[in-house]
This record gives structure tokens, C-alpha cells and sequence, in this order.
């Protein structure tokens, strides 16, 4: 038996590594991330828990949180759409052409992730007013941004644009000049080859930097509330209804459309993740 | 052609887009002269948010530091269980909406929560005052400074680390002379993020902040407050000082990546 035992212990030995402080920094990790993180989301499923099925599905089929689901998400994917376009644009054109100002576009790319949320939101109002610069301009064409769910399609998308360009970047990066080379020798046209050899190679960078997107303007408040006019079933985010709810101590009702939002984050993050990996296996695979 | 097509709708769009709102915000600010914005910015209540505001970054900045540190440390250089289910943990708070994220404190921080009404009959109360604003910035914030420093700890490798303890080092002096200088400006770097997001964030704070004027408004809520007054000069003033604030982040950021070895440009 101690024979047997032996070798196993000392595998077991080598495997741990012999600097000091494990205890110390794990112990500090754990108690934080403890208090921090795991407590505050079981006090969401706590609440969560407590809730009948009926009272789950009296809170979501309310005709008030249906028109902010349908507001919140409707807004979200059309940001989410444009940030895939001209997130695709600003990435390519910031990787494959020199021009003067280039670092500053690049800089400036990050600059609604600086810029606190409430401060783009009176930001976004100032400028989409009436008396704003470009609200002054849209006012006699009869369109009208501020206040109305046009206004929440672009807070969603100053918001997070920078996710889209920066998922791509690299990728583009990456890509090897050799292969559209080679399919415009072939006899492809630009477009063909933009097609069907650079889009494909793009498309895990497109595909998460469009989701990261979408999971931030599903939950993006700060920006959106300046500018939304908040009019109840019209331009009222789930995030606000969540606050609203709250602020009548209706803590059940604000649990529910918090944990459905949350859930609906993470299953787009998770469905993300699972297409990534697809998207890299076929992408290795066809090389 | 094709390129001077495309140049210029990216700028257009980044103009039209990023720059425009940010111009908007210094032209309404100053529109009535220097005179009246610097009297919006001292406004007692302002003022009194803009500390708050500070006060909180500093509170939280060191913890971030020391909690980054350790979990950095832990996951990059011991294998245990759980380790990968705690790195998915640190990073969750990047998944969740910033008004889900104050829910789930008020949750259970809260008088009506398990462990806020527990702590209730001592006197302890942990929501809508500065612990709870504290509480929420750490939350929001935790995932930056670990996520900049593990990958170069990672990327070093621990044979230096290792050379030291055989030498007789004791683990601080393995930390502060052999482990700091490679991480130095990774930790600087996923300091400066975390700050400007606990000096920025704003719904979660919103939700756990109790919204006292003069005493648990921080400048975020002060510029919506302002605003819903009808106090639009002093919300757009108040709203320079964070704006400026957050060009300052973009430039130091700009200026620490080019000593970060896992950052090129890119955020």
C-alpha cells in the first residue's frame, strides 16, 4: 500500500506550487467576491424564490412591463444593428487606412465608455431638443428624436458602440492580405471578395461585439431616461419600470423583470459564447 | 475613391455621433459665460455631491487594489477548486445591468433583506447612505483591476518568483521586488478604469443611494436632479466636470497603455 501511495502523493507535491500566500489571497478573494457578488444575486433569487408562479406571470403580463419589454428590446436591437454596421465601418476604416486624425478617431472611439451615463444622457438631450443642434435641424422636416423611442435607438447606440469596434479591430488585424489577394487574381469583385472571404473571417468578432452591444443597451439606463420622455407604454425602459416598482415598494414586481432581464443577458451571452466557438471550428476547418 | 468614401463616413459618423453630444454639453455650459458656470460648479449642493463623488473613489480604490491583487495572484499561480467558477463570479458584475445590479443590493442589504434586517435591531443600516453607494462602486468596479493584471502575471510566468523563494525571500519581499515591477503598470492601468467607472456609475447608484440632497447625491445623480429642476445650467455645468474628468481617464489611459505589455491602443 505506501508503495502504491508513493508516487501519487508525489505527483500530487510537485503539482502544488510552492509559493506562499494562497491562503492569504484566496481568503481576501473569496470574502469579497462573497459579500460583493454572491450575496447580492441570491438576494435577487431569494426574492425570486418567494415568488408564486401566478404572481411571476400576473407581474410579466401586465400590459405596462409587456410595453416596456417590448420598448426596451425593439430599441435595443435596432442600436444594436447600426453599432454592427458602422462598428464594422469604423474598424475597418481605423485598421486599413492611413489618414490624419486616425489616433484621435481611434481615441475617440472610447470615449462614450468614459463618459458616465447620465452625463451622455443630458448630453443626447442638449443636442436632439428642439433647440439642440440637431433637433433644431430635424424640427421643420417634422421628425422628432428627444422624447420619443427614436431617442432611446440612439443612447442604446452612443452607449456601446465602442463594443462593436473593438471586438472587430483586432480581427481585421488579423486577417491575411494574401487570400483577397489571391481571390481578386481569381476574377472576384470587390464586393465578391469582401463577401466571401473577408465577412466570414470577420464574423465571430461581428457576432460578439453586436451581442456585448445588445446586453448593454437591454440594460442601459443613465443614457436612455434623459432623453426617452419616459411616457409610460411608450417610451418607458424596463430599467425605469424596475425603479418605478421599486419606488412603490413593490419589491416582488421589480425582482420579476429584473431576474427576467438578467436571464435574457445571460442566455444571449451564453448563446455568444456557444456560436464562438462553432464559428472557430468551421473557421479552422475550412482552412 | 472607395477609401475617401469610407474615411469619411466613419469620421462623419464618429462626429456626428461621439463629438457632437460631448460639444453640446461645453456649449450649453459656458453659453452664459464663464462667470455664471464656475458659480453653477460651486453651488453648495454641487460641491457637496462632487465630495461625495471623491470621497467614494478613494474609499473604493484602495479596496479594488487589494481585492485585484489577490485574486490575480490566487488564480494565476494555484490550482484549486472552484477557481474557474470564481473567475466567471468576479466577472459577472460585467454582465449585469447597472439598475439589476442595485436591485439585487437592496435585496438583501436592504431593511427588508435577510442580512439588512438582521443587522437592523443593532442600528446598522447599510443601504441609502455612503456604505451602500461604497457597497454598489465595489460591485461594478471589482472585475477591472484583476482582469489587467492576471493575464500579464499569466504571461510572466513564475520562475522568477520561484528563484526568489529559494534565495530566501519571504513572500512580501517576493511580491514588492520580484512580482510588482513586472504588473506595475497593468495595476495602474486597471485602476484608472475602475475609478472612472465608480466616479461615473450611476443607475446602480441611483437605486442604493437614498437620494438626500447635499448628503447621498453623488455628482452622477446631482446632474439629473439639476436637470429635473429645471436647473439646466447647473446640471450642464456640473456635467463639464465629469465630462473633463473623463477626457483626463482617456488620455492617462492612452498614456499607461504604452507601458502595459498586454494592451497595445486597444481598451
Amino acid at each position: 500500500m505506501p508503495i502504491l501511495q508513493t508516487p501519487i502523493d508525489a505527483i500530487r507535491r510537485r503539482r502544488r506550487s510552492p509559493l506562499p500566500g494562497l491562503g492569504l489571497t484566496l481568503g481576501v478573494t473569496v470574502t469579497f467576491v462573497t459579500l460583493i457578488v454572491l450575496l447580492p444575486l441570491s438576494g435577487l433569487a431569494w426574492q425570486l424564490a418567494g415568488l408564486a408562479p401566478s404572481d411571476y406571470l400576473f407581474v410579466m403580463t401586465d400590459a405596462r412591463t409587456l410595453a416596456a419589454l417590448r420598448v426596451t428590446i425593439s430599441a435595443a436591437l435596432l442600436a444594436t444593428l447600426l453599432n454592427g454596421i458602422f462598428g464594422l465601418l469604423l474598424a475597418w476604416v481605423l485598421v486599413r487606412y492611413r489618414f490624419p486624425g486616425r489616433t484621435a478617431l481611434d481615441a475617440l472611439v472610447d470615449l462614450p465608455f468614459a463618459l458616465p451615463t447620465s452625463v451622455a444622457g443630458i448630453a443626447l438631450v442638449a443636442l436632439y431638443a428642439e433647440d439642440g443642434w440637431i433637433g433644431g435641424l430635424l424640427a421643420p422636416l417634422g421628425a422628432q428624436v428627444a422624447y420619443t423611442w427614436w431617442g432611446i435607438v440612439i443612447a442604446m447606440t452612443f452607449t456601446s458602440i465602442p463594443f462593436a469596434v473593438r471586438a472587430i479591430q483586432p480581427l481585421i488585424e488579423e486577417l491575411d492580405p494574401a487570400e483577397e489577394a489571391a481571390a481578386t487574381t481569381l476574377g472576384a469583385s470587390r464586393w465578391q471578395t469582401f463577401r466571401s472571404i473577408t465577412l466570414p473571417q470577420l464574423s465571430p468578432g461581428i457576432l460578439t461585439g453586436t451581442g456585448l452591444s445588445f446586453v448593454r443597451s437591454l440594460g442601459e439606463f443613465g443614457a436612455v431616461i434623459f432623453i426617452a420622455g419616459n411616457i409610460p407604454y411608450e417610451t418607458e425602459i424596463a430599467s425605469l419600470l424596475i425603479v418605478i416598482r421599486l419606488d412603490e415598494f413593490d419589491y416582488p414586481a421589480a425582482a420579476a423583470i429584473a431576474g427576467t432581464m438578467l436571464a435574457l443577458s445571460l442566455v444571449v451571452l451564453v448563446a455568444i459564447n456557444m456560436a464562438q466557438t462553432r464559428l472557430y471550428r468551421r473557421l479552422e476547418g475550412g482552412t | 475613391m472607395r477609401r475617401i468614401v469610407l474615411v469619411s463616413l466613419a469620421i462623419l459618423f464618429a462626429i456626428v455621433v461621439i463629438v457632437l453630444p460631448v460639444a453640446a454639453i461645453f456649449t450649453r455650459a459656458f453659453a452664459e459665460g464663464l462667470g455664471v458656470w464656475a458659480q453653477a460648479v460651486t453651488e453648495p449642493e454641487t460641491l457637496a455631491a462632487l465630495r461625495l463623488t471623491v470621497l467614494t473613489a478613494l474609499i473604493v480604490l484602495p479596496i479594488n487594489i487589494v481585492f485585484g491583487l489577490c485574486a490575480a495572484w490566487a488564480i494565476a499561480r494555484f490550482r484549486f477548486p472552484g477557481r474557474r467558477a470564481l473567475l466567471v463570479l468576479i466577472e459577472v458584475p460585467f454582465a449585469i445591468s447597472p439598475i439589476v445590479a442595485g436591485l439585487c443590493f437592496l435585496l438583501i442589504y436592504g431593511a427588508y433583506g435577510p442580512v439588512g434586517g438582521a443587522l437592523q435591531p443593532y442600528g446598522v443600516q447599510l443601504m441609502f447612505n455612503l456604505t451602500g453607494i461604497v457597497l454598489v462602486s465595489l460591485f461594478v468596479t471589482c472585475p477591472f483591476v484583476m482582469r489587467e493584471v492576471l493575464p500579464v502575471l499569466a504571461v510572466s510566468g513564475e520562475d522568477e518568483e520561484r528563484a526568489a523563494l529559494t534565495l530566501g525571500a519571504s513572500g512580501w519581499q517576493i511580491f514588492r521586488f520580484v512580482t510588482f515591477p513586472n504588473i506595475t503598470w497593468a495595476l495602474v492601468y486597471g485602476a484608472i478604469l475602475a475609478t472612472a467607472r465608480a466616479i461615473g456609475e450611476f443607475g446602480a447608484v441611483s437605486v442604493v443611494s437614498g437620494a438626500i440632497r447635499g448628503q447621498t447625491m453623488t455628482l452622477p445623480l446631482q446632474i439629473e436632479l439639476l436637470y429635473n429642476d429645471y436647473n439646466t445650467t447647473g446640471a450642464f455645468a456640473a456635467a463639464t466636470v465629469l465630462a473633463l474628468l473623463a477626457l483626463v481617464t482617456l488620455v492617462l489611459r492612452g498614456l499607461v497603455s504604452v507601458f502595459h505589455p498586454a494592451r497595445g491602443a486597444a481598451p
